[in-house]
């Protein structure tokens, strides 16, 4: 798993904080102390409900938030580079041409009034790695390469004339136009049919294997996850609740979120089981507590839990967790009879197969 | 259905839509054409354009020749006749000319005018979507006070200002209609900053200037079509009104249909013609405008698109 990969971190971000400013005179915090780092060649998943603050961290990362606010505190060192504070011209030789980003939704991320052609060469353009001549070539290529067919024709293609997968994987070739160090993919199958998504991620798993390029799949799928990532962060309320690599973490899931995601999740491997959904709603974002965010809705909630939220402590299978009160490990996350695959095999391979 | 077969044939990813230029354009004519009244709208604003300017080929006299001078008494002007076929002025001038003619005034202080206005109001309306903050502010509540005055006034106050010209009636027509065009670009600008393809576009490292002009000002300007051709009709109207209320041209020999209307109150128990002909061209002329501009909306409209 860890094979292959630099030991330097190509992004690192170290107590991210990302607040809101409302009507009134609360504040909402979106981002409340998000620290982690990605290597070159790695697939990091970030896992959460809406609201938990995957997508606001990811957007704090390229610069993306609106200026005005909002306030982000904290460090996001990419290759040595400090970005938060950085000057918008930094950020604008940063974005596209060293990190970029895939959005949720490919219906509304494409320009509706430029070709897909000239919305590709404009990329290649801007960050000189193509002259205006080479431009139409080099977006060819691109466009072969994420699998689109008659490339050379579909330059002239306007966005309403593709399909969803097939913009998606436009967005796909303009963000990897330049060969980025980070690629950051914010549900990048949210908006998809079933079959189109599963295409959509094997390409981005075929272009990240490839390449150097380290991976952020931000997603609330968690079979995603499981066929997918390296290392996952579960995010809750704006802080990482737990992490791990993927095969430890799904094995013995720690935190109490954790097991209340993957017991609300259907499984093929189990006969007569129920779901067990988490109870509750996610929490009001700007009624603030110092402590564990997710105790109202916690079937372990002690007194303790609501004093000062605990730190994220390392377990002794490698991943850290965020609770007073850990489950133990091996503890029975699903009712009902298994078909006998340990938890992680099973959820990492029934869940999500490539077709 | 072919459609659903299209559909389907671009799931799998086979099939290559050809296109030929814009398919906006392609599709805004198609439904152009579906919509009657905007048939009709179009036909007149089309009539009213060539009728400006092949004026000195349809006109069957001189606008100016006042020949029939003789025929006038204080007690009746020739009304129609095979000669004359709007009938004869109370100068002894054709009316049939005059009213030619005075399509292409109206023509010229139309197009100029609303190019004034438009030019000074995308200027104004594109600095203010692209400077949000105080630039933004500034460039509102003019637009605010501008709007507050009712246009006629203010285009009046522009032409009482400027003295009697065509030139400053083309201005005066064009001030009421800067604020118009400032606030429709700016208010579209900021939709459509909102929108994904901009993060999108930012996320990929466009720069701002480039941003706002290739990619947020193509997706703005729809609506300023529209408001194109409304205002038209507007500066018909508007340009009629001033001449109509003596703030026209200076040379009284220059047919408007503004200047002919008022003329014709004097005699309108002797010569009922000399009203209703000029009259019932500035209504056609602005009803084919309106009737276009309203089509022309409903067919940009993208909620209302496939």
């Amino acid at each position: 798993m860890t094979a292959g990969l630099s030991s330097k971190p190509i992004l690192a971000v170290d107590d991210l904080h990302v607040t809101f400013a409302t009507r009134g005179n609360d504040e909402v915090r979106a981002v409340d102390g998000v620290s982690f780092d990605v290597r070159a060649g790695e697939t990091l998943g970030v896992v959460g409900e809406s609201g938990s603050g995957k997508s606001v961290t990811s957007l704090a990362i390229l610069g993306l938030l609106p200026p005005r606010g909002v306030t982000v505190t904290g460090s996001i060192a990419f290759d040595g580079h400090e970005l938060v504070g950085a000057p918008e011209k930094e950020l604008q030789s940063i974005r596209g041409r060293r990190a970029a980003m895939v959005f949720q939704d490919p219906m509304s991320s494409l320009n509706p009034v430029l070709t897909i052609g000239r919305q590709l060469t404009e990329v290649l353009v801007r960050h000189k790695v193509a002259t205006k001549q080479q431009a139409p070539e080099r977006a060819a290529a691109l466009l072969e390469r994420v699998g689109i067919s008659s490339a050379r024709a579909r330059l002239k293609n306007y966005p309403h004339q593709l399909s969803g997968g097939m913009r998606q994987r436009v967005m796909i070739a303009m963000a990897l136009a330049c060969e980025p160090a980070v690629l950051i993919a914010d549900e990048p199958t949210t908006a998809l049919d079933v079959t189109i998504q599963a295409q959509v991620l094997e390409l981005l798993k075929e272009l990240v294997v490839g390449s150097k390029t380290a991976l952020i799949l931000i997603t609330h799928d968690l079979g995603v996850v499981a066929g997918m990532c390296d290392r996952v962060h579960v995010m809750y309320s704006g802080r990482i609740v737990e992490t791990g690599e993927r095969h430890a973490l799904f094995a013995n899931p720690r935190h109490h979120y954790t097991r209340g995601l993957l017991g609300s999740v259907p499984r093929l491997d189990l006969i007569g089981g129920r779901l067990q959904p988490i109870p509750g709603s996610p929490r009001d974002v700007i009624s603030w507590t110092d402590g564990c965010a997710f105790a109202p809705r916690c079937a372990a909630v002690t007194e303790a839990c609501l004093g000062t939220a605990p730190d994220l402590e390392p377990t002794d299978d490698g991943c850290k967790v965020r609770c007073v009160h850990p489950a133990a490990p091996g503890e029975a996350l699903w009712t009902g009879e298994s078909t006998g695959d340990s938890i992680g095999d099973s959820v990492g391979d029934s869940m999500w197969k490539a077709p | 259905m072919s459609t659903v077969q299209d559909h389907l044939q671009s799931l799998m990813g086979n099939r290559v839509v050809e296109t030929s230029g814009s398919s906006l354009t392609r599709e805004t004519w198609k439904r152009l054409r579906a919509n009657r009244l905007a048939m009709v709208g179009g036909i007149i604003v089309v009539a009213f354009v060539l009728v400006a300017i092949f004026a000195p080929w349809l006109a069957p006299h001189d606008p100016r020749d006042n020949s029939w001078f003789d025929q006038i008494r204080p007690s009746s002007i020739p009304g129609p006749s095979w000669d004359h076929w709007f009938g004869l002025d109370e100068s002894g001038r054709d009316l049939f000319s005059r009213v030619i003619y005075g399509a292409r005034s109206s023509l010229i202080i139309g197009v100029v005018s609303l190019v004034i206005g438009a030019t000074f109001g995308t200027i104004l309306g594109l600095i203010a979507g692209a400077f949000p903050g105080w630039v933004d502010s500034l460039i509102m509540r003019i637009t605010d006070i501008l709007l507050a005055v009712p246009s006629l006034l203010l285009a009046l106050s522009v032409a009482a200002v400027m003295g009697q010209s065509q030139t400053a009636v083309m201005v005066a027509v064009a001030v009421p209609n800067i604020p118009l065009f400032t606030r429709l670009l700016r208010g579209s600008m900021l939709a459509e900053r909102q929108k994904d393809y901009v993060s999108a576009a930012t996320s990929v490292g466009i720069a701002r200037k480039r941003l706002v002009l290739s990619h947020v000002l193509p997706n703005s300007v729809s609506p300023m079509i529209v408001q194109g051709t409304l205002a038209l009709a507007t500066a018909v109207i508007d340009a009629a009104a001033l001449s109509f209320l003596g703030l026209g041209s200076a040379d009284p020999t220059i047919p408007e249909w503004g200047r002919m209307l008022a003329n014709a109150q004097r005699y309108t128990n002797v010569a009922i013609h000399l009203a209703i002909f000029p009259g019932l061209m500035i209504l056609i002329t602005a009803l084919g405008f309106n009737l276009f501009g309203e089509a022309l909306r409903e067919a940009l409209d993208p909620k209302l698109r496939r």
